[in-house]
């Protein structure tokens, strides 16, 4: 698209990465935005970094049950079963 | 995750008494129980009483289970009515008249100072220090994954319930705001600014840390 659109600043940009990744930036934003990573290296990294940050949040969860909780878990299903 | 497939097969499981099947459920979703009570209730103890309260809620609601919601929100939804519950009986005021208006009060995701002027000649409102792309195997590092739990912990109650259950949890945004009855546009916010503070702890600790 040859459409002029006036540029964003970075200083913009960073504001509206969230909306963007849920997708709630509307048409003529979401393109200023796209324009914007193509020729921005630093937001390029900043946008990375976002995603980055979402993806190691997600690894905290890697805690197993521990066997004690677990055994008192399943007395309590069979003392729910034996009712 | 438990294969929406298989759901009926277990939730019939569940009401035959199969113990395999309750020890299955369990391993998957405890674990997540006790840590989304924990953003409810203040303590661990009291996190692990919902969860434990939970369960019990399951077995004696399974008879009355549809299937018309997946059985994971199911059993998140009576977690979360049960620590609501406690928290109010508890005293324990919820931030949750602060949740309603978070956008009062603005904050930059990135220190002002990073930016160059917005009256610059030439590039006005450009990074004036450019975010610097991070090594792979640092952020595959323990360590990493303790600074980001610390970055989360200190953030404002909201802002740390929004990103404990969309990035932490996995949640998606819909069901975050029935958790917390917020708006769409308000748990974007939060959001945003959780995101936005963890990163930058994240930067603060990886430039300190190697070059």
């Amino acid at each position: 698209m040859s459409q002029q659109v006036e540029q964003l600043s970075c200083r913009e940009f960073v504001e509206l990465v969230t909306d963007y990744l849920e997708g709630a930036l509307p048409g003529e934003e979401r393109l200023r935005f796209e324009q914007h990573i193509s020729r921005c290296d630093g937001c390029t990294a900043y946008l990375e970094q976002i995603r980055q940050t979402v993806a190691v949040a997600g690894r905290l969860t890697e805690d197993a049950l521990s066997p004690d909780a677990e055994r008192a878990l399943l007395d309590a299903f069979r003392g729910w079963r034996t009712t | 995750m438990v294969e929406t497939a298989g759901e009926e097969q277990l939730v019939a499981a569940l009401r035959a008494g199969d113990e395999e099947a309750f020890r299955t459920l369990v391993r998957e979703y405890h674990p997540s129980l006790v840590r989304v009570a924990r953003i409810y209730v203040p303590t661990q103890a009291a996190a692990e009483d919902v969860a434990a309260e939970t369960w019990l809620g399951v077995l004696k609601g399974l008879d009355r289970f549809e299937g018309r919601s997946s059985l994971r929100t199911w059993i998140f939804r009576i977690l979360t009515n049960i620590a609501k519950t406690r928290a109010v009986r508890d005293g324990r005021t919820l931030p949750f008249s602060a949740l309603q208006e978070p956008g009062r009060v603005p904050e930059p995701a990135v220190d002002a100072d990073r930016f160059l002027d917005p009256e610059h000649p030439r590039w006005p409102g450009h990074w004036a220090v450019k975010p610097a792309p991070w090594p792979e195997d640092a952020l595959e590092a323990a360590e990493t994954r303790g600074v980001i739990a610390e970055a989360i912990e200190a953030l404002p109650a909201t802002q740390r319930m929004v990103i404990s259950l969309r990035d932490v949890e996995g949640w998606s945004s819909d069901e975050v705001r029935n958790a917390l009855d917020l708006s769409e546009t308000n748990q974007r916010v939060l959001l945003h600014r959780a995101r936005s503070k963890v990163r930058a702890a994240l930067e603060a600790y990886l430039s300190e840390d190697g070059t």
